[in-house]
C-alpha cells in the first residue's frame, strides 16, 4: 500500500470511531468551559480583571483540557488489543499514528479554536484582540497534540497513567504558553507580535518533525511487556 | 586502550565495576579537596564586592551546582540516545544513577538563588529568565524521577525514560528561548567560554575550583551508584556472587 493509502486508510478508521463515542468528543469542550466559567465565578465577574488575564487562563485552560482529551488518544486501542497489531503490522509506523494525531487535533485544538470566541465572551477579552488569539491556538495547538501523544504513548500501558502524564507533558508545554499567551497580552497593549506566531509556527513545525518517531519508539516500548 | 576498545569494554558491567573503584576514591578526595579549598577561599578571603558586599558569596555554591544541574541533564539525554541506538546496559543505570543527584543540584541551585535574592532584589522570587528555566528543569527532573517509579519492569522503565530524557533535551533550548523573551532581571552567565569574566581574579578563581570540585563529586557520587546498580542487577550473575563471598 502506498503511503498516502496508510494515512488516508487509518484517517477513515479513526474518524469512524470517533463518531461512536461521542462523549469523547465533548467532554474536554466542556471542561474547558467549565473551567472557564469557576474562573469567572473565582474572579469575582469584574471585566476589567478578568480581561487581563484572559489570555493566561484562556491558553493554560486550552494546555488543560488537551492533555485531558491525550488520555484516551491511545487508551481504548491499548485495551481492545488493536493497537498491538497496528505496531507489528504497519510500516511505517508513524503514518498511522499521525492520521490518529490529526484527528485528536481536530476535536481538541481545532475545536477550542473555533469555539475561542465564546470563551473571550465570558472572560471579556476585548474583541480586536480575538482573531490574534485564534490565530495563535490554531498554529499552537497542533504541538500540543503531537508533543503530548509522545507522553500518552509512554504511559498507555499504566493503569494511573492521568497524573503522570499531566507531570510528563505540561513541562513541555512551558514554551507554546509563553509565545501563545504573549502574543495575546502584547496585542491588547498594542505591541507588535508576529515574533511570537512565528515562534509557534516553528515549534510546531519542529514537533510535526519529531513527534512521529518518538512516539513510534515510546509505543514499542510502552507494548514490550 | 583505543577509544573503539573503551567503548565495546563500557557495555560491560563486570569491567565497569572491576575499573571504577579507584576512580571513585581519587575523584571522591579530589571533590572534597576542591570543593573545601574553593569554599574556604571564597568564603572567607575573596574579596567583598563593592556593590553587593558579602551577600554575593553564596554565588560560589549557587553557579556551580546551577551549572553541573543543566550539565546531567545533557549527560542524560546522550545516555538516553546511547540506550535507543545500542541498547547499552550501562547507560540505563546512568539515566537511573543520575536523576536524583541532577534533581538535587536543580533544588540547591534554586534555593541558593532565593537566598541571594532576598537582599539583593529585596524578593524570594522572581520570575525572571534564569530562575524560570531552572524551575522548568526541575519539572522534567520530577517528570523523569515519576515515570522511573511507575513503570514495573526495570528494562521498559530504562527505555521509556530514555524517550522521555531525548525529547526535554530537544526542548531545553526551546525553553531557554521562550523564557528569555522575557524581561530579563538576571545578570548574565558569570562564565562564558568566548571571553574573560568581568570580575577579578581573586573572585572568580575561587568560583571556578568549586566549578571543577562539584564535577568531581558528579562523577564520585555516579560511579558510587552505578556500582551499586551493577551489582543489584546482576546478582544473579556468578562474578558477583564470587565477590559476595571473598567479602564475607
Amino acid at each position: 500500500m502506498s503511503a498516502g493509502g496508510i494515512f488516508t486508510g487509518a484517517l477513515r478508521r479513526e474518524f469512524k470511531l470517533l463518531l461512536q463515542s461521542t462523549e469523547e468528543l465533548a467532554n474536554p469542550l466542556i471542561f474547558l468551559f467549565l473551567a472557564l466559567t469557576l474562573f469567572a465565578l473565582g474572579g469575582g465577574g469584574s471585566p476589567d480583571t478578568l480581561s487581563a488575564f484572559a489570555p493566561a487562563i484562556i491558553w493554560v485552560l486550552v494546555l488543560l483540557a488537551n492533555l485531558l482529551a491525550l488520555e484516551g488518544l491511545f487508551r481504548r486501542d491499548y485495551d481492545e488489543g488493536s493497537l498491538e497489531l497496528l505496531v507489528l503490522l504497519a510500516e511505517p509506523l508513524f503514518l498511522p499514528l499521525l492520521a490518529k494525531i490529526f484527528v485528536h487535533w481536530l476535536y481538541s485544538g481545532l475545536a477550542m479554536t473555533l469555539l475561542a470566541p465564546l470563551a473571550a465572551l465570558i472572560l471579556f477579552l476585548p474583541a480586536q484582540v480575538l482573531p490574534t488569539l485564534m490565530l495563535t491556538l490554531l498554529v499552537g495547538t497542533p504541538a500540543l497534540s503531537l508533543i503530548g501523544a509522545i507522553g500518552a504513548a509512554l504511559t498507555v500501558s499504566l493503569r494511573r497513567g492521568g497524573v503522570l502524564l499531566a507531570l510528563l507533558v505540561l513541562p513541555l508545554y512551558v514554551p507554546v504558553l509563553i509565545f501563545g499567551a504573549g502574543a495575546v497580552t502584547e496585542q491588547m497593549a498594542g505591541i507588535e507580535n508576529m515574533a511570537q506566531i512565528y515562534w509557534l509556527l516553528v515549534i510546531t513545525m519542529v514537533a510535526l518533525t519529531v513527534a512521529p518517531f518518538l512516539v513510534a519508539a515510546a509505543l514499542r516500548i510502552s507494548l514490550e511487556q | 586502550m583505543g577509544l573503539k576498545t573503551f567503548w565495546h569494554r563500557l557495555g560491560s558491567p563486570r569491567w565497569l565495576y572491576q575499573m571504577s573503584g579507584p576512580w571513585i576514591t581519587a575523584l571522591g578526595w579530589l571533590a572534597c579537596l576542591l570543593l573545601t579549598v574553593g569554599c574556604v577561599w571564597g568564603l572567607a578571603f575573596a574579596p567583598a564586592d563593592y556593590q553587593q558586599g558579602n551577600s554575593f558569596r553564596i554565588i560560589y555554591i549557587h553557579v556551580p551546582t546551577a551549572i553541573v544541574s543543566q550539565s546531567v541533564y545533557m549527560l542524560l539525554g546522550a545516555a538516553g540516545l546511547v540506550l535507543l541506538v545500542w541498547r547499552m546496559k550501562v547507560a540505563d543505570m546512568v539515566l537511573a544513577t543520575a536523576v536524583p543527584f541532577g534533581m538535587s543540584m536543580t533544588a540547591l541551585a534554586l534555593f541558593t538563588g532565593a537566598v541571594w535574592g532576598k537582599p539583593t532584589w529585596g524578593t524570594w522570587w522572581v520570575w525572571d529568565a534564569r530562575t524560570t528555566s531552572m524551575l522548568v528543569l526541575l519539572f522534567l527532573y520530577f517528570g523523569l524521577y515519576a515515570l522511573r517509579q511507575a513503570i514495573p519492569r526495570q528494562e521498559t522503565a530504562g527505555r521509556a525514560c530514555a524517550v522521555l530524557a531525548l525529547l526535554g533535551t530537544i526542548n531545553i533550548p526551546i525553553i531557554k528561548y521562550s523564557v528569555d523573551w522575557w524581561l530579563t532581571l538576571h545578570q548574565g552567565a558569570t562564565f562564558k567560554l568566548t571571553e574573560a569574566p568581568a570580575m577579578p581574579a581573586e573572585m572568580w578563581l575561587p568560583l571556578l575550583v568549586n566549578v571543577l570540585g562539584i564535577y568531581c563529586l558528579f562523577g564520585a557520587v555516579l560511579l558510587a551508584g552505578l556500582r551499586l546498580e551493577i551489582l543489584r542487577r546482576e546478582r544473579d550473575t556468578q562474578w558477583v556472587r564470587d565477590l559476595v563471598e571473598t567479602a564475607a
